[in-house]
């Protein structure tokens, strides 16, 4: 008897050991891992503050750590600024376009999500199942087509032509129509019939029942596409790049891209600074919603 | 009697119809029908056929959607169909319509626009006559010509007036200066030679009668009795030249003589096959498109199969409730995927830079030796394969910890009853049940790499270039940035809208494939199905 408590006890304890052996391995493979992620972070800021323009001359830990990079971004000192305070426009842009696309694109995804969930018509399947298909054709393959779409309408209406950024917004929901509709389709498929029913016991218009009671029991995943479709937009740099014109019309993206261009490793440090105020917002969301976002990838959207 | 037939009656038609209801409605597709009709008004006058009979579809379901009752479900979804109609279907469209045209730099102009350009060039027949002249200007920016022909007889020519012997001295005319040439006219200022010579209003002008032999300025010494040089013939849709009776043919949108002589400006028109045949026959085209297609199928296969190890390696080493700091851990993983990839991208082109990089630096330090990211080829893709898999990685981190977690845990304490080694239960449980989930994600991936035109093109723009290609094509180039330099980087070689939109549907096919068969395993159109 005594024996098998014996062997029992080393048993455990060498379990407990493994294990602690394990954590301690895992730890150790972590420490590289993040570093593998987060070195290039360090890196920019670290850039960001040194007092070096060159991308040379930098090191982890600056030598001389100064704020000139953001004065010179932000152009807070008159004799040395950066073009004419374009900066603080781009980002100004950047979120102009992005909220008013996001906005009116949430609006035209859930109405129609609505009907293909609450509805019974014909077409329906074929809509459905036709969307997804015209999703294969990326924007990005029509871009000529597009180009020429806005060049045209500009020609007629002038404030939805090249170098607007209405004309963006347009082309931006024009792809509005895709993979977020059977999100949500799929969303309000969850919520049941009944409390449709109780509405129409009292006589609510369809409209009545989606505005009254659907769209308050929305709110979770409305938050989600809004915040993916907010930062898929905010990131977009292709159709910006073609369809803007003038340097203060520029997204964040575009204007970062633009700023890249030619003497790249002299302008370094001032890139670092605007690159990492366009990206900590984003991150800082991403990071606080990480749970509810994941939960919207995997319910069937690839990140873009 | 069945529910769903109720509710179908039900919602078949609007059920909300009051008049006041119905009222606005008609009110308010009158106000955007009025706004339509102006838009189609003005795009007809500029020429935009195509943008017309989008609108007018465009115009017309919007309008049988709101009038007719039974369209009731489609009022939920009209202004996003008109979107997706304006631009995603009409674009795809345009741009098949494209791939078989010549549109690009020499072929930007419709036909309607070319021809007058072509016509608008003169000659001078032998039987021609010319003269030396002098221009004189009125206060209302109307010119005369003083001329003189060969044989020293003088001649006052007006635009849209018959040219008249005239001397100096005759009335209105001033007297003659030592070269004969009167110094003034009544009305009109004589203008300083060189003036004259450097004013392009001039040449333009034609003086004499209409339909008669005109008179223009040739050069600084020189008017003479230009003709048109080539006449159009709609019959035979071919060109003549006047001045030695050549003929040139329409060959796909080139006016070209049978020895090969062309006429310059040509004109967009449809060539069939012929941008599509260009890639299997001409030798410097089909080069580099063999090597970017292949690099094109490498790339996203390698970034979704190293990505998707690496995520799932790191999902599965954490996945253990009482991990220390796991939700830390977890957090740091995913910055790289919170970052906009476009920032990401510069940010490693450089730090990657060759010469003043800090991975280069570091690599000198330790090893002696570096490579050279930006200008070897197969370095180059390295870099784009490890720049990838730092921004893809946290995705699957993401999507194989929720699949994980969904996998029940009797399974695995029945497997470690049956004494399964931790890489048995790996290969026999978690991956194949991981894949249920993930798998359509992993395609989904490979689909979004096959065109990510974005870390491709920003990190060093699909260089380096690939020498003796007549197009700009690149080591790193894939099939979407191909496309991209092709249709708005001309780089000298001129702008192919044409080809670009050839290469642009042969993209869609393979991804078209891809996707379609990703349908067909997952069970997205069974979920629809059920559900009508």
């Amino acid at each position: 008897m005594p024996n098998i408590s014996q062997t029992y006890e080393t048993l455990r304890s060498s379990q407990k050991f493994q294990k602690r052996l394990s954590v301690t391995v895992r730890l150790i493979i972590a420490l590289f891992l993040i570093f593998f992620a987060i070195f290039p972070v360090l890196w920019i800021i670290s850039a960001s503050f040194s007092g070096t323009q060159s991308l040379s001359t930098q090191t982890l830990i600056p030598a001389r750590p100064s704020l000139t990079n953001y004065v010179y971004l932000f152009g807070l000192d008159p004799n040395y600024k950066f073009g004419d305070l374009v900066y603080q426009k781009w980002v100004f842009n950047s979120v102009k376009v992005a909220s008013i696309s996001t906005v009116l694109s949430l609006s035209l995804t859930t109405l129609a999500a609505y009907a293909f969930s609450r509805l019974r018509f014909k077409g329906r399947v074929t809509i459905l199942k036709g969307i997804l298909l015209i999703q294969v054709f990326p924007n990005l393959l029509a871009l000529v087509a597009i180009y020429v779409l806005i060049f045209q309408t500009g020609e007629i209406i002038p404030a939805f032509g090249l170098g607007t950024h209405a004309g963006l917004i347009l082309v931006y929901l024009g792809g509005s129509m895709g993979i977020n509709i059977w999100l949500m389709k799929g969303f309000l498929d969850t919520i049941p019939r009944a409390i449709d029913e109780s509405g129409m016991v009292d006589g609510a218009t369809h409209f009545q029942i989606f505005w009254n009671l659907l769209l308050p029991l929305l709110r979770p995943i409305l938050v989600v596409i809004g915040i993916l479709s907010f930062i898929g937009t905010y990131g977009d740099f292709i159709l910006a790049r073609i369809l803007l014109r003038d340097v203060n019309q520029y997204t964040l993206m575009v204007g970062l891209q633009i700023f890249t261009a030619g003497q790249f490793d002299q302008k370094w440090g001032v890139f670092a600074a605007g690159a990492l105020i366009g990206a900590l917002p984003i991150m800082a969301v991403y990071l606080a919603l990480q749970d509810q976002i994941a939960g919207g990838l995997t319910a069937g959207a690839v990140k873009e | 009697m069945d529910r769903t037939a109720t509710q179908r009656l039900k919602t078949s038609s609007s059920p909300e119809d009051s008049p006041l209801s119905k009222m606005t409605r008609v009110i308010l597709i009158a106000l955007f029908d009025i706004g339509a009709f102006w838009f189609i008004q003005n795009a007809l006058s500029k020429g935009f056929g195509q943008l017309v009979i989008v609108i007018s579809v465009i115009t017309v379901m919007l309008n049988l959607i709101f009038l007719i009752p039974q369209a009731y479900p489609f009022r939920w979804m009209a202004i996003g169909l008109s979107f997706l109609i304006l631009f995603t279907i009409y674009p795809m469209i345009f741009t098949i319509y494209v791939a078989f045209t010549n549109y690009g730099d020499g072929h930007l102009l419709t036909k309607e626009q070319a021809l007058p350009l072509i016509e608008k060039e003169t000659y001078l027949p032998e039987t021609g006559k010319s003269y030396s002249w002098t221009a004189f200007k009125s206060a209302s920016d109307e010119y005369v010509l003083w001329l003189i022909n060969p044989d020293g007889e003088t001649f006052l020519a007006k635009p849209n007036a018959a040219i008249i012997p005239a001397k100096p001295g005759d009335p209105g005319i001033g007297e003659a200066d030592s070269k004969g040439i009167p110094t003034s006219i009544e009305g009109y200022q004589r203008l300083n030679p060189l003036v004259a010579a450097t004013n392009k209003e001039l040449t333009n002008i034609k003086y004499g009668l209409e339909g008669e032999k005109a008179v223009q300025v040739r050069s600084p010494s020189e008017a003479a009795e230009l003709e048109v040089r080539y006449k159009y013939d709609a019959a035979t849709d071919t060109v003549i030249d006047q001045s030695n009776g050549n003929v040139y043919l329409n060959v796909d949108g080139t006016f070209t003589t049978k020895d090969g002589k062309t006429i310059k400006p040509g004109f967009r028109t449809e060539i069939g096959f012929k941008n599509f045949a260009d890639f299997a026959t001409s030798p410097a085209l089909r080069g580099p498109l063999v090597q970017i297609m292949t690099w094109n199928f490498i790339f996203p296969a390698v970034t979704v199969l190293s990505s998707f190890a690496l995520g799932l390696a790191v999902a599965i080493m954490f996945n253990d409730k009482d991990f220390p700091l796991k939700k830390l851990i977890r957090s740091l993983l995913l910055i790289p995927y919170t970052i906009p990839g476009l920032i990401s991208i510069i940010m490693w082109r450089g730090m990657l830079n060759s010469e003043f990089g800090v991975i280069n630096h570091v690599l000198e330090d330790l090893f002696n030796w570096a490579p050279r990211w930006t200008t070897e080829p197969f370095w180059a893709k390295v870099a784009i394969l490890l720049v990838n898999l730092w921004l893809a990685y946290p995705y699957f981190m993401l999507v194989s910890s929720g699949a994980l977690q969904s996998i029940p845990s009797d399974i695995y304490e029945a497997a470690k009853i049956d004494g399964a080694s931790s890489w048995q239960t790996f290969r026999r449980i978690t991956l194949p049940l991981l894949l249920v989930a993930v798998g359509p994600l992993l395609i989904a991936s490979f689909v979004f790499n096959f065109n990510n035109f974005n870390l491709i093109y920003l990190f060093i723009q699909g260089g380096p270039p690939i020498v003796g290609a007549t197009t700009q094509a690149g080591h790193t180039d894939i099939l979407i940035s191909y496309v991209y330099k092709l249709a708005f980087e001309s780089g000298g070689r001129g702008v192919q809208y044409g080809l670009a939109s050839a290469i642009s549907i042969v993209v869609f096919f393979i991804v078209g494939t891809i996707t379609l068969l990703q349908y067909r395993f997952t069970n997205m159109w069974e979920e629809v199905s059920e559900n009508a």
